[in-house]
């Protein structure tokens, strides 16, 4: 057993962990935040994607241990019901979710991919590597590839980013 | 996953020599390939060395104009450095033509060099597979072999390298820099890193027992056109079936390194030397002495094809 110690959503935790246990697991199974979701746990399908130290990774690919005084951010720590984040709220208006398994993933993703275009790291679609990206639905579609949605939500949840990225550009 | 003991290295000739003392152990970074081999007990490390706290994080310029990337930095930072777009546009167009931002944000430098095949046999413990379990056959010659390699296999393996970054790199003629076990570096050609399967697709590298990769360095900038172009199943997010790296000059000139088709990145002299002539030229020297399968027979066209339209586009 090792001794972690990661802010998640702004609350400082301790946690005694066995040193196989996932970034994921520790989140769910042990700090019970249940919102990240485990999908494919092979780093394909993003459902766990959460937000840590500003970037987002794919926390079922990392291990808890190796993230010791690192910041988390999960769904739960974007918007809480009264008081949605922009991007949960988009999601919703344009119903970017059918089941709603990948949501969370989807959500945490779409916040961290509009801070990587306002950050000017190009992406596979970009025409111009030295030029600042663009914010338009193609570089959001292709930014977004790492969160698959088997109910096909995929034109709703670009609707919402692009919402989203409207306002704030 | 099998259970291990973990330790923070606290400097790379510390971590290199842990490695070879102890018995089963294995350098993790971004994890975002070895964890997933260990989900799946591919990978059993008896022991963890996280190599993340060293500082090896940083792009520097080097004295022969060239640029020093350490071994810890991050796809995404590498792909969106300035230096790296304007100079070498080939490296971030590879890098981003690799996995999902969530996987480029994680993945390192060095660990992208070290990923594993991505052979559906090699995943498959119920199968053989002479790079997993060495003896044991290899179930994909005579299998699903679509995705495999078509030049440089051998009668015990056809597995590719899955790397996109790789083939850039080669193209660019990096080297990699090591420390080993006795504190001592040195410096390999990223042509030199890499080994054909043969009779022991298990062995990799060139590198020796804890050597650790803390950085990989480019040549000065030579310029030219640089374009990456990958042939998948879907737009993002996949392996390559075939891909292209390439630097053209005005002239015609150039150098060109080719993925998916081989155990290793692939890149042949006497090919750069037919670039003027065209794409059956070249592809006619990189698949000189190809063996593909009937299932991957179509990498033969596909390849000379993505060089006409990588020699067509730098034309443009």
């Amino acid at each position: 057993m090792t001794k972690v110690s990661l802010t998640v959503n702004g609350e400082s935790r301790e946690l005694d962990l066995d040193t196989r246990t996932t970034l994921l697991d520790a989140l769910r199974e042990h700090l019970h935040l249940a919102g990240t979701k485990k999908g494919c746990d092979h780093g394909q399908c993003g459902a766990c994607t959460v937000i840590v130290d500003g970037r987002r990774i794919n926390s079922c690919l990392t291990l808890a241990v190796m993230h010791d005084g690192d910041t988390v951010t999960t769904i739960e720590g974007l918007g809480t019901p009264a008081h949605l984040h922009p991007m949960q709220a988009a999601f919703v208006k344009h119903d970017g979710y059918q089941c709603g398994y990948c949501t969370p993933g989807q959500i945490c993703s779409a916040v961290a991919v509009l801070d990587e275009i306002k950050a000017g790291i190009p992406s596979h679609v970009s025409a111009d590597l030295t030029a600042r990206p663009q914010l338009t639905a193609t570089e959001l579609r292709e930014r977004m590839s790492g969160n698959i949605c088997r109910c096909g939500a995929y034109s709703n949840i670009i609707d919402a980013v692009t919402e989203v990225a409207g306002r704030q550009a | 996953m099998k259970s291990f003991t973990y330790e923070r290295a606290h400097s790379p000739s510390e971590a290199a020599a842990a490695a070879a003392r102890i018995d089963g152990a294995k350098f993790i970074a971004g994890g975002t390939n070895l964890l997933d081999l260990m989900k799946l007990q591919i990978e059993t490390p008896a022991h963890l060395i996280d190599v993340n706290g060293l500082a090896l994080d940083k792009i520097e310029a080097t004295s022969d104009g060239g640029l020093r990337i350490g071994a810890l930095v991050r796809n995404t930072d590498l792909a969106a450095d300035p230096r790296v777009r304007r100079d070498y546009g080939l490296l971030s167009r590879a890098l981003l033509a690799g996995a999902s931002g969530q996987l480029r944000n994680m993945a390192t430098t060095a660990g992208n060099l070290l990923q594993r095949t991505r052979c559906p046999y090699f995943y498959d413990t119920n199968q053989p597979c002479n790079k997993r379990r060495p003896g044991s056959g290899c179930a994909a010659i005579d299998g699903f072999s679509r995705q495999h390699a078509i030049v440089g296999v051998s009668n015990a393996c056809i597995a590719t390298h899955p790397s996109d970054m790789a083939v850039a790199l080669m193209a660019l003629d990096a080297s990699v820099e090591t420390v080993r076990a006795d504190g001592k570096t040195r410096s390999v050609p990223i042509g030199e890193l890499y080994r054909l399967p043969g009779e022991t697709p298990h062995v990799e590298t060139t590198l020796e027992s804890g050597e650790l990769i803390t950085a990989v360095t480019l040549p000065k900038p030579v310029g030219g056109r640089h374009i990456y172009h990958k042939v998948r199943d879907r737009a993002s997010y996949a392996f390559a079936l075939v891909s292209v790296g390439a630097v053209v000059q005005r002239d015609g000139s150039g150098r060109v390194a080719l993925g998916g088709v081989a155990h290793k990145p692939w890149r042949v002299a006497a090919a750069d030397a037919e670039m003027p002539r065209g794409a059956k030229a070249v592809a006619a020297r990189l698949l000189a002495d190809a063996k593909s399968t009937r299932e991957n027979a179509f990498k033969l066209p596909l390849v000379e094809r993505t060089l006409g339209a990588v020699l067509a586009e730098a034309r443009g």
